[in-house]
């Protein structure tokens, strides 16, 4: 498929309508669609790795995509594609071999301050209790401690963690680790939230609870959110557009569907509407291909 | 097991092992119990010094002399070597330059330097602290290095994003990080302070468990040997005691790995 197929929306510049008419964002009642910003884009974004052997490993070429203001992008790839690597782009921790990744329209240089990042590994301070954790956020802007901690029992609270506050990170499970580490980023209520597979160790069950949680934080605040999965079922129960990357080396960018499910969503319904399936479907036919070449070695004669 | 059978067969060994002595240094079993009472004195005689020492009540200020050096040289060379540790790891080039005379230093024996000590420091408590500081500060040093070097990528990537200053990191990562290396080698730096005391006081001294122990060699007086190395183990054994519950409180935060089961 050609990049700039007809698949592709160009969201940002013309304010994204053209997808939207099915679709009521649930924070603006009846709001004529004003411009929305753009609150990330890249734009011929490589991402390059020295190997040991001298050679330049490219990740991640050519990639294109913007997100708007509020937006909720999900990015779905292979195993191994380059998706958290497109991740530490935008929240520059990794600067792009060639091309710019722009935040509200500047050019981004050093360390995003406008993101909240969600990492895919576990990074709480295993030395910090809950309540701590999810305080430091604020304390490092300057918020008194007493005040930083009354904010917290009230983010905890939120993710429906306040009886658990006193506890460190080890007397958590992974379900709640990964709670106290999302009202640790949103306490600080960040312009743009970047999500690395934040559900992707959890069982089904609580990632349903997880996306419903996320999905009602988000239609409080609106941000625009960059969301990494590996689950294109998660994906499109969540998003506003749905983002392919191919297999490895040298990922790009090959699809970018618009999700025009209705909001709010109960994403543990939403899989048997017709609608979804017939998202699903397409998106699935264009992704497999993708899956099956990052394993190589396992797809010999299989079923076309 | 129950606590109540460990603790019975913990006594268990040591009165087995007191009857064996009991019985060879009293009774021809062995051999002759002149002779092997003279190496090895008896367990009468043994406990009849040390009840004299705590009943006349002059063991408390050499088990305190003891203490006092322990503890000075733990915390002197603990800090210093958390502050020049940091140093050190956090500034890679000034690292790599000292970093063969740090392992140079740390390779030598520090009895040779026991005299040195004692040359510079006197006889008092400053030249068995020295000595103590040489044997903690390299265990300590390593420790923060290590511990500085390894904190978790993804955890300093986040205190990043969460808007930490260097300043910030330094407080709420990089130092917790190390600390919790520096506390897990708690028991051997601090069993090292003590053996710098001891040995400090053994090699010249006017008092401490080491000058007991010394003295008492000196006029052959092998039940004083024993005696002492008696309150010693004690002794260790108690501070070690103290070190874990000052571990526990400390490491809190930690998943039990090596709890005893
Ligand atoms: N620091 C690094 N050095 C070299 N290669 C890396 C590094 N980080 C990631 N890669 C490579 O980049 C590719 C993309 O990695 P990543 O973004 O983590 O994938 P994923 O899509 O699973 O999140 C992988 O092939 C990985 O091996
Ligand atoms: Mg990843």
């Amino acid at each position: 498929m050609p990049r700039d197929g007809t698949m592709l929306t160009v969201v940002g510049k013309g304010g994204g309508k053209d997808g939207e008419p099915g679709r009521q964002p649930g924070g603006q009642p009846g709001s004529a669609p004003k411009k929305r910003r753009e609150a990330v884009r890249f734009e011929g974004v490589n991402i390059e790795f020295g190997t040991p052997g001298k050679t330049v490993f490219r990740a991640v070429e050519d990639a294109d995509l913007t997100i708007a203001e509020g937006e909720f992008v999900a990015i779905v790839g292979p195993t191994g594609c380059g998706k958290s690597t497109l991740l530490n782009a935008a929240a520059g921790l990794l600067t792009p071999a060639a091309g710019r990744v722009s935040i509200f329209g500047a050019p981004l240089s050093g360390l995003n301050h406008d993101a909240g990042y969600l990492f895919q590994q576990e990074a709480l301070m295993p030395w910090k209790t809950a309540l701590e954790n999810v305080a430091i956020g604020l304390q490092t802007a300057g918020t008194p401690r007493r005040e930083a901690r009354a904010e917290a029992r009230e983010w905890l609270r939120r993710v429906g963690l306040h009886t658990f506050a006193d506890r460190y990170p080890h007397m958590l499970s992974g379900g709640q680790r990964k709670r106290v580490a999302m009202a640790q980023v949103l306490i600080r209520d960040p312009q743009i939230i970047l999500m690395d597979e934040p559900f992707g160790p959890l069982d089904a069950q609580t990632r349903l609870i997880m996306g419903d949680l996320l999905l009602r934080l988000w239609s409080e605040m609106k941000k625009a959110v960059l969301f990494v999965t590996h689950d294109l079922e998660e994906a499109i129960s969540l998003a506003d557009r749905v983002v392919i990357m191919s297999a490895g080396p040298a990922a790009r960018i090959i699809g970018d569907f618009p999700i025009t499910l209705a909001r709010p969503r109960d994403i543990s319904e939403i899989k048997l509407m017709p609608e979804f399936q017939t998202l699903h479907r397409d998106i699935w036919h264009m992704l497999k291909a993708e899956v099956l070449k990052a394993y190589p070695d396992l797809t010999m004669g299989g079923e076309q | 097991m129950s606590r109540v059978t460990l603790t019975t067969l913990q006594v268990l060994v040591a009165v087995v092992l007191i009857l064996c002595w009991q019985l060879a240094s009293t009774t021809h079993i062995i051999g002759d119990p002149q002779n092997i009472a003279f190496f090895f004195s008896t367990p009468v005689d043994v406990a009849q010094q040390v009840w004299d020492w705590f009943a006349s009540g002059s063991i408390w200020y050499n088990l305190w002399i003891t203490l006092l050096e322990s503890i000075l040289s733990f915390l002197i060379g603990a800090i210093a070597a958390v502050i020049l540790g940091f140093w050190f790891a956090r500034k890679p080039k000034l690292g790599a330059v000292f970093d063969p005379y740090v392992k140079g230093a740390n390779a030598m024996p520090r009895v040779v330097l026991a005299p040195i000590f004692t040359l510079w420091f006197g006889l008092g408590i400053w030249s068995k602290v020295a000595l103590g500081f040489t044997l903690v500060f390299f265990i300590v040093f390593f420790n923060v290095v290590q511990g500085v070097r390894e904190v978790d990528r993804t955890i300093l990537s986040n205190g990043r994003m969460l808007g930490m200053s260097e300043r910030q990191l330094l407080r709420h990562i990089y130092l917790p990080s190390a600390l919790s290396w520096v506390f897990s080698s708690l028991h051997t730096s601090i069993g090292f302070a003590v053996v710098g005391a001891v040995v400090g006081e053994y090699l010249g001294s006017a008092a401490g468990l080491g000058y007991l122990i010394q003295q008492a060699e000196g006029m052959f007086d092998i039940a004083g040997v024993f005696a002492g190395m008696f309150v010693l183990a004690a002794f260790v054994i108690a501070i070690d005691y103290g070190v874990t519950l000052i571990e526990r409180r400390l490491l809190v935060w930690r998943p039990q790995v090596h709890a005893e089961s």
